[in-house]
């Protein structure tokens, strides 16, 4: 390669961009300085990190079979919410819809996720915001959440539900509130919040009536009394501090502990919280099902993981970690249509492209899912959409069970860490497996 | 007049008796003796009737209250009537904190104190404290209305939405984006309303109260408002 020079054939020192002042970095210092506000978008951290990914299953060998892939049944169903709840949930696969609201989301996305799930026997989850009609209507089993703002909460609502989810925080925000600016707060979605139309809804980040963990046990069991028992309570955590969290979810009287982790979406907020605060899903897994198992509760008190879970060998991998199942929200949102290259023209004009497209707080998205805008949510069909959620949620399913029954698995539940191994030092220490070719797990073992 | 004892039959059973109440029950009145600070007394009732507790309960008493009347004769832990949509639930003492949180409607009456965050996150429910309130009421209050005979503790009314505040005796401070406002006739007579409604109709001179809502200044981020937070 030819040495740099200037124009005059000088030799000079070739232009150098700095590791820690990239062009990126740079970009983002000229933005905050225009405008005087910190970045808010959608979706969870897109920086690289140790995830599934890293990770490798162990295929069948001598010292084991694998089962044939069309004959042999390897079963896919799972049961949430059987430590105390009355009608507990049953559910054809493991793969859930994570919780994402009507205002975040338009009413045709939100049918469109209730009938995918319907069709494929799995279930849906409202957000911040409260229930709607076509909601509870389209899907066969809905998820309740009860949140900080308490916006649209009602006790009609909880008892047309068939689970709670009490939210006490999300792997892209933990420890922040919900947040939807006031370009999608339409009348209609601010009647359902007790909001003026058009204000900028910031959330509050921690519940009104309850701080610490006795009080959240007196609180679940408020929400059981109001029920009568008979619905399953789940208790939603961000990837934090995720063996506390989850023993004192449990503690607390959780049926289900729900595990986000950073990965994981958000309709908006800022993105120094989205990329600097919680921790990454495959990091959080051992640590939640440690807590599980010191307790005697693993596989009693169900663990649902989401946060990035993109096909069916994050399915597997995440439920060989310990996972009873797992929830989706941006592969999801994927499916129904978002981030199409088919609007390329329009992401173009709003200054982005289609893969990147992340400004879901403005309300403008040209796939018609993100926004309340009448006319950009007419472009998604629910019923078209709901279809192709059904075949990606069956293709995840098909995918897991073919890695299952490689694994010699009879059920995905019969996953297990032996199973697994990492291709990085990372994941190795974060999923506590081997490193590939190795016995050697970081912290647990030696060589 | 069915009579509960909560001494010699479980919370349990009380709860799902009152859940299975049809609207044109004849079962009206309700009694609940030794409440001994129970939890969840009287959640998430649905039909017009009353039921009166005689003693002391614990948190989230009358949560969730539909069309109900629930008279506790003692004081009431945190989260009384929270997230109440209608009917009515008075505390005969003192009211912990939390008092009527997120609650969408119906007339909660304290005759006492509320401790702290007495109307955090209210909804359109009616509050009035007879004594005094504790920091951080009608915290992100969105609608409805709390009128306080007494005393306000700090930062009230912090980050206010819709909610109309009346305070009759002094107020500590005042939260962002609350400020008080000119109490004109509209004002007042409204007000009354509201006093009249909890029984207080020529007990109280309206005249007396200060009203206090948001500036609407934080309605919208703007960076030269950061300093509000």
């Amino acid at each position: 390669m030819a040495d740099h020079k200037d124009p005059r054939g000088t030799p000079r020192t070739k232009p150098r961009f700095s590791a820690t002042y990239t062009p990126d970095v740079m970009s983002e210092i000229r933005r905050a300085a225009a405008t005087g506000i910190y970045d808010i978008r959608g979706a969870g951290a897109k920086r690289a990190l140790p995830h599934f990914d890293d990770l490798l299953f162990l295929g069948a060998s001598i010292s084991r079979y694998p089962l044939e892939g069309y004959r042999e049944k390897c079963g896919t169903e799972v049961i949430l919410g059987s430590r105390f709840a009355k009608k507990p949930i049953k559910l054809k696969t493991p793969v859930t819809i994570a919780g994402m609201s009507f205002g975040s989301l338009s009413a045709n996305a939100k049918e469109a996720l209730g009938r995918g799930a319907t069709i494929a026997g799995t279930s849906t989850t409202t957000g911040d915001g409260g229930m709607t009609p076509e909601e509870r209507g389209h899907s066969k089993t809905l998820v309740y959440q009860y949140l900080p703002s308490r916006y649209g909460m009602n006790p009609d609502d909880l008892r047309k539900a068939d689970a709670i989810e009490v939210v006490i925080g999300q792997g892209a925000k933990p420890g922040g509130g919900g947040m939807l600016l006031g370009q999608k707060i339409t009348e209609r979605v601010a009647g359902m919040r007790c909001l003026p139309p058009g204000v900028d809804q910031r959330s509050a980040c921690r519940h009104p009536d309850w701080t610490g963990p006795d009080d959240l046990e007196i609180k679940i069991g408020e929400l059981r009394e109001v029920t009568d028992w008979e619905k399953p309570i789940y208790v939603k955590v961000g990837a934090s501090r995720p063996y506390y969290d989850t023993a004192l979810a449990v503690k607390s009287g959780a049926d289900v502990v729900v595990l986000d982790g950073m990965q994981g979406g958000t309709a908006a907020t800022q993105d120094v919280f989205i990329e600097h605060v919680g921790i990454p899903t495959l990091a959080a897994i051992r640590p939640a099902v440690q807590a599980l198992q010191d307790l005697g509760m693993h596989r009693k008190v169900q663990l649902i993981v989401s946060g990035g879970i993109r096909s069916g060998a994050d399915v597997a991998k995440a439920l060989a970690l310990g996972a009873d199942a797992v929830a989706i929200g941006t592969a999801a949102l994927i499916a129904l249509g978002d981030n199409d290259p088919r609007w390329e023209a329009e992401y173009q004009a709003l200054g982005t492209t289609a893969g990147a497209y992340d400004d879901w707080h403005e309300g403008k998205d040209p796939a018609g899912i993100t926004t309340q805008d009448p006319e950009l949510s007419k472009r998604l069909d629910p019923e078209l959409a709901g279809r192709r959620l059904a075949n990606f949620l069956a293709v995840m399913t098909l995918e897991a069970q073919t890695i299952a029954r490689a694994a010699g698995k009879s059920h995905l539940h019969n996953l297990e860490p032996e199973d697994l191994v990492a291709l990085t030092i990372e994941a190795a220490a974060m999923a506590q497996v081997p490193l590939a070719g190795t016995n050697w797990v970081p912290g647990k073992t030696g060589l | 007049m069915p009579i509960f004892d909560l001494n010699s039959s479980p919370l349990r059973d009380l709860n799902q008796a009152l859940h299975a109440l049809r609207s044109d029950t004849n079962e009206t009145h309700w009694t609940v003796n030794h409440p001994d600070g129970r939890h969840a007394i009287a959640a998430g009732l649905d039909a017009p009737i009353t039921v009166e507790i005689e003693g002391i309960v614990g948190y989230y008493c009358a949560g969730m209250n539909k069309q109900a009347s629930v008279l506790v004769n003692g004081n009431a832990g945190v989260g009384v009537a929270e997230n109440m949509i209608s009917g009515f639930v008075h505390v005969r003492g003192d009211a912990s904190q939390s008092a009527g949180a997120t609650a969408h409607g119906g007339l909660l009456l304290i005759d006492g104190n509320a401790g702290a965050r007495c109307g955090i996150s209210m909804k359109g429910i009616d509050i009035v404290v007879k004594k005094s309130i504790g920091h951080m009421s009608a915290f992100m209050a969105q609608a409805g209305s709390l009128v306080v005979l007494g005393d306000a503790g700090e930062a009230l009314g912090d980050s206010l939405y819709e909610a109309k505040l009346f305070v009759r005796g002094s107020v500590a401070s005042l939260g962002a984006d609350c400020v008080e406002k000119p109490m004109k006739d509209e004002h007042r007579e409204l007000l009354y309303a509201k006093l009249k409604n909890a029984g207080l109709a020529g007990e109280v001179d309206p005249s007396d109260f200060k009203r206090y809502g948001s500036a609407r200044t934080l309605y919208h981020f703007h960076v030269d408002n950061a300093g509000a937070y």
